[in-house]
């Protein structure tokens, strides 16, 4: 019973966050947007002390719940999990915890977010790793399917759906996410939860507090005839039946041993004598402590000349310009809030509608986001990054506050600038500047028929890129925004 | 073969007359109520056979030549896309050798080319489609497109008046055309293009010579190049001359824009000088048969088995002085629907043309932007699609999704269908944001329309819908 109701509960929670990741229209987000700010590393980089406290709570009460119904990651593998054991029944067995293993991986995990190594963090962290399998993978999917829906509507003059962009934002980002659910599938098609009682960080700190919790899976000796059959069905391989024992830290309550023991020794409820292992100073609880306090802490295309009618010029795609600092959405605050907050889940890059965000490639920021405006700019009306930020990397801003945000500023480059290089008129910079931060001047001053070009005023600019995005110069703007590493508000 | 046809053909006629079809024999079973002739088979002016031999035809003063009313403008020939990029086609000419071979079974004998049409291809899909006919069954018309100044020269005039021959397989031209004369820089674009190089002098000795057998010109734009071609008629002779006409521009065209001028002041200069008049756009590129809903209504309530269409062409084919009505037809169903008006044509009465001038009046009200997607302007050289663009304005126009204020009843469904439509219509990148307003393309355009600055409107409107910023109520926009 509580196996079933634990794999409806995590049924529903998995659909609901993969959700987040697919939807595009931004409608999801507002009922289910919860789903990601209570992921639990998430809620730490971004101190959400409610969350926190109510995922310890839940711990100290259940267990590792949070791993078996919350975590999608941890979700997705008990999924290969139970392809595996259609294939094999039985197939577990009981292996001692590889407990320097899982300390070495948790210190590396508080060394990096202290050191604000982002993309360490990003490589660790179970959900951040969940989202980019989905939106590397799964949401091109999702949207192909869209865009088909939406060329049916379009035969039939509905617009009940939109086409949308699939694009390949960082080829780094694809193949991290690839291998990542290759190795998980198969880890956990044959060992199922290895990698959450050796690697994840998250599960390790979990574990250090479920071994206190109130409810646990207890072994009745008195009716255990050691089969063993518990143990070859523990995903999580911590059930020693020989010894009647079960390592809470790695156990994930997914209460698939209790349906299994033919005795019904096993029973889910408080165990009997109280934690008769106290004794036994554990590591992982110290450095839990350490994680709390560390992180409290921290907290062109030429013109030619028309003979025929008709056609269509071929538009040459641009190309990102070289950048001496790196644009980071408004909400971000500056480029170190958003290093030390993200944990590169991607949902950020999952929502833009302006293709302006994607995986950085940089080796310190690593799939962390970033802006350029080759394919869109940051538009005025959009605030959706900031909206579902679960990490408190990008927080929320209104509108309003967005369109005084400077993010950066635009640099004029002469030598592309259309009007000075083919002599046509132009000014398209200018015209869509949101804060009339460009003017057009003539480019011999007092002389009104040279050819006009932008002049920027960068105390107005607020590094939006329309101005970057719309210049007809191709592959390279003649105006690109540089970043700034804080963002002020003008 | 013609013959069965035509015995075919009249035995249905002879059924239709009697009110019964190849579903009478049900009716029996049916029953018998008044609503018995209605479940007969369809045979209504607008499904019937077309006849073959009911074309109206009218004759050129100087040559006693029998035209067909119905000319085919050869501008708008289909395409099927190579898909080796976005907007790259050919043309389908296996279609448009049955478009011609249908055109010609009915009557249709005349045909209007172009070297710059369809991309520089239109001459030679028609030649290859009317080589399959013997040569005199049709006349062909093409014209001098030099509107590019590289070829201004003589030289280049002369390459691309040879070139026509080549492309249409024929020893000699029927009707030829100075092209657009009063678009660009009105008189002096002219100069340039047929009186400084002598082109226009050596297309007169051409004629002298036979290898051209009527001459004329086309016009749009500037009034000056119209007045002193004609002015000078006892010189140029001119056999024809083709303007656009059509019942909204025979009023309206001035109001709509000032830079155009009233189809009756043209006319009326022509039937002066007796010289026959060639119609261009009496649909206004499909304008006045995609109308607004009521406009719609209106005309079809007159007339419940006409199509909308029909109307301007039987207005444009009711003026005597008019030897043929130029329409470009792209799909066989508009080729069959324009066979079945003018054949035979039955002129328009008093009160129905009254009753079109009316409708115009309804029509000026919208503010859709004159675009009849003949695509002089294109391409862009930095990639804007501007007809598409043009034209997704219209149709949301017409459908009523544009709208003034965010207060309008409809504003959700007319944002979203505007936004969505948009994109579908225009790829991004070809989108009204991204004109410069190099003005590359205005002086091309035959309606003269500022291009440039109803791109820039259109723009306007699009980022006021997305950011929300339309006017919230008419108070506030006033």
């Amino acid at each position: 019973m509580l196996k079933r109701i634990r794999q409806a509960v995590a049924a529903i929670s998995i659909l609901m966050v993969t959700a987040l990741f697919l939807d595009f229209t931004g409608t999801v987000h507002h009922w289910l947007g919860w789903m990601a700010k209570i992921q639990f590393l998430p809620a730490l980089l971004a101190l959400n002390v409610g969350v926190i406290i109510g995922l310890v709570v839940l711990t100290l009460i259940f267990g590792r719940l949070y791993c078996s119904v919350i975590c999608p990651l941890g979700i997705m593998q008990d999924g290969f999990a139970l392809l595996g054991k259609r294939a094999k029944k039985n197939r577990y067995g009981y292996s001692p915890a590889k407990k320097v293993l899982r300390l070495l991986m948790l210190l590396i995990m508080i060394a990096a977010i202290v050191a604000g190594i982002g993309s360490l963090v990003a490589l660790l962290a179970p959900y951040s790793a969940y989202g980019r399998i989905v939106s590397s993978l799964l949401a091109p999917v999702w949207a192909w399917g869209n865009n088909l829906l939406a060329s049916w509507a379009e035969a039939h003059e509905s617009y009940a759906f939109y086409s949308v962009d699939v694009w390949l934002r960082s080829g780094v980002t694809l193949a991290v996410a690839v291998i990542t659910l290759v190795v998980l599938a198969v880890l956990a098609w044959r060992n199922g939860r290895t990698y959450c009682n050796t690697i994840c960080p998250v599960g390790t700190v979990l574990g250090a507090l479920s071994r206190f919790s109130l409810l646990k899976p207890v072994i009745d000796t008195s009716k255990c005839n050691g089969c063993g059959l518990c143990a070859r069905n523990c995903k999580a391989a911590c059930i020693d039946s020989k010894n009647h024992r079960i390592d809470y830290t790695r156990c994930v309550a997914c209460f698939d041993c209790l349906g299994k023991c033919r005795q019904g020794a096993i029973s889910y409820r408080r165990p009997k004598k109280a934690a008769e292992a106290a004794g036994e100073v554990d590591s992982s609880k110290r450095s839990f402590l350490a994680v709390g306090m560390t992180l409290a802490a921290t907290a062109a295309l030429h013109a030619k000349e028309k003979t025929v009618d008709g056609g269509l010029a071929t538009i040459t795609d641009k190309k990102i310009p070289k950048r001496r600092t790196k644009i980071v959405p408004p909400g971000a605050a500056s480029i170190r809030n958003l290093e030390r907050h993200c944990t590169a889940c991607q949902l950020c890059v999952s929502v833009c509608p302006n293709g302006v965000l994607r995986p950085s490639t940089d080796l310190s920021s690593m799939m962390q986001p970033e802006s350029s405006y080759e394919r869109g700019y940051c538009r005025p009306e959009c605030t959706k990054c900031s909206e579902v930020c679960p990490a408190g990397a990008i927080r929320q801003i209104t509108r309003a506050e967005k369109s005084s945000i400077q993010i950066g500023h635009a640099v004029w480059v002469k030598e592309n600038c259309l009007p000075l290089t083919e002599g046509v008129r132009c000014g398209n910079c200018a015209r869509h500047c949101p804060t009339g931060a460009i003017t057009m001047v003539p480019s011999e001053p007092d002389n009104n028929s040279s050819p006009w070009i932008p002049v920027v005023n960068t105390e107005k600019c607020i590094g939006c890129g329309a101005c970057e995005n719309l210049c007809p110069s191709r592959p390279f703007s003649a105006i690109y925004v540089e970043g700034h590493e804080n963002h002020r508000t003008i | 073969m013609n013959k069965t046809d035509n015995h075919d053909s009249g035995r249905r006629d002879f059924l239709k007359k009697l009110g019964l079809g190849a579903g009478a024999a049900g009716l029996v079973l049916s029953g018998c109520d008044g609503a018995a002739k209605q479940l007969t088979e369809a045979q209504t002016a607008a499904s019937g056979e077309i006849p073959t031999d009911k074309m109206t035809y009218r004759t050129n003063p100087k040559t006693g030549e029998k035209v067909s009313i119905l000319g085919y403008g050869c501008m708008r020939w289909p395409t099927v896309p190579t898909g080796k990029g976005e907007g790259d086609d050919e043309i389908d000419q296996e279609m448009v050798n049955r478009l011609v071979d249908t055109a010609i079974a009915h009557g249709v004998n005349y045909f209007d080319t172009s070297p710059a049409y369809c991309k520089g291809r239109s001459e030679h899909a028609t030649g290859i489609a009317l080589a399959r006919h013997p040569r005199d069954s049709y006349f062909i018309a093409t014209k001098l497109s030099n509107f590019a100044p590289q070829t201004w020269s003589r030289q280049a005039s002369l390459e691309m008046y040879r070139n026509s021959f080549k492309e249409l397989q024929t020893d000699h031209i029927d009707y030829m055309l100075l092209h657009a004369i009063g678009t660009g820089n009105g008189m002096d674009d002219f100069k340039a293009r047929y009186l400084d190089n002598g082109i226009l002098d050596f297309l007169m000795a051409e004629r002298e010579a036979g290898r051209i057998r009527n001459l004329g010109f086309s016009y749009h734009g500037d009034i000056a190049v119209f007045d002193w071609a004609l002015a000078n008629h006892d010189k140029y002779k001119w056999d024809f001359v083709q303007i656009q006409l059509n019942y909204l521009d025979w009023k309206h065209a001035k109001e709509l824009n000032p830079r155009n001028t009233d189809g009756e002041y043209l006319y009326g200069e022509l039937e002066k000088r007796g010289i026959p008049a060639i119609i261009m756009e009496p649909l206004l590129g499909g304008r006045l048969s995609n109308v607004p809903d009521h406009i719609a209504v209106r005309l079809k309530e007159r007339s419940p088995e006409s199509s909308v269409a029909s109307w301007a062409f039987r207005y444009a084919g009711t003026h005597p002085e008019v030897l043929t009505v130029l329409s470009g037809m792209t799909y066989m169903e508009h080729l069959e629907d324009n066979l079945r008006t003018y054949s035979p044509l039955k002129p328009l009465s008093e009160e129905e043309i009254e009753f079109l001038y009316a409708t115009a009046d309804l029509m000026v009200e919208y503010p859709t932007v004159a675009c009849n997607d003949c695509k002089y302007c294109m391409p862009c050289p930095y990639g804007i699609d501007i007809p598409s663009i043009l034209l997704h304005y219209n149709k949301c126009v017409n459908q009523g999704n544009v709208v003034e204020t965010r207060q309008a009843p409809n504003y959700a469904e007319a944002r979203r269908a505007f936004l969505v439509g948009y994109d579908r219509s225009v790829s991004k990148l070809r989108q009204a944001s991204h004109c410069i307003g190099c003005n590359q393309c205005a002086p091309h355009c035959p309606q003269s329309i500022d291009i440039p600055k109803e791109l820039r409107r259109i723009d306007k409107y699009v980022e006021q819908l997305k950011q929300g910023t339309l006017p919230l109520n008419n108070a506030q926009k006033a």
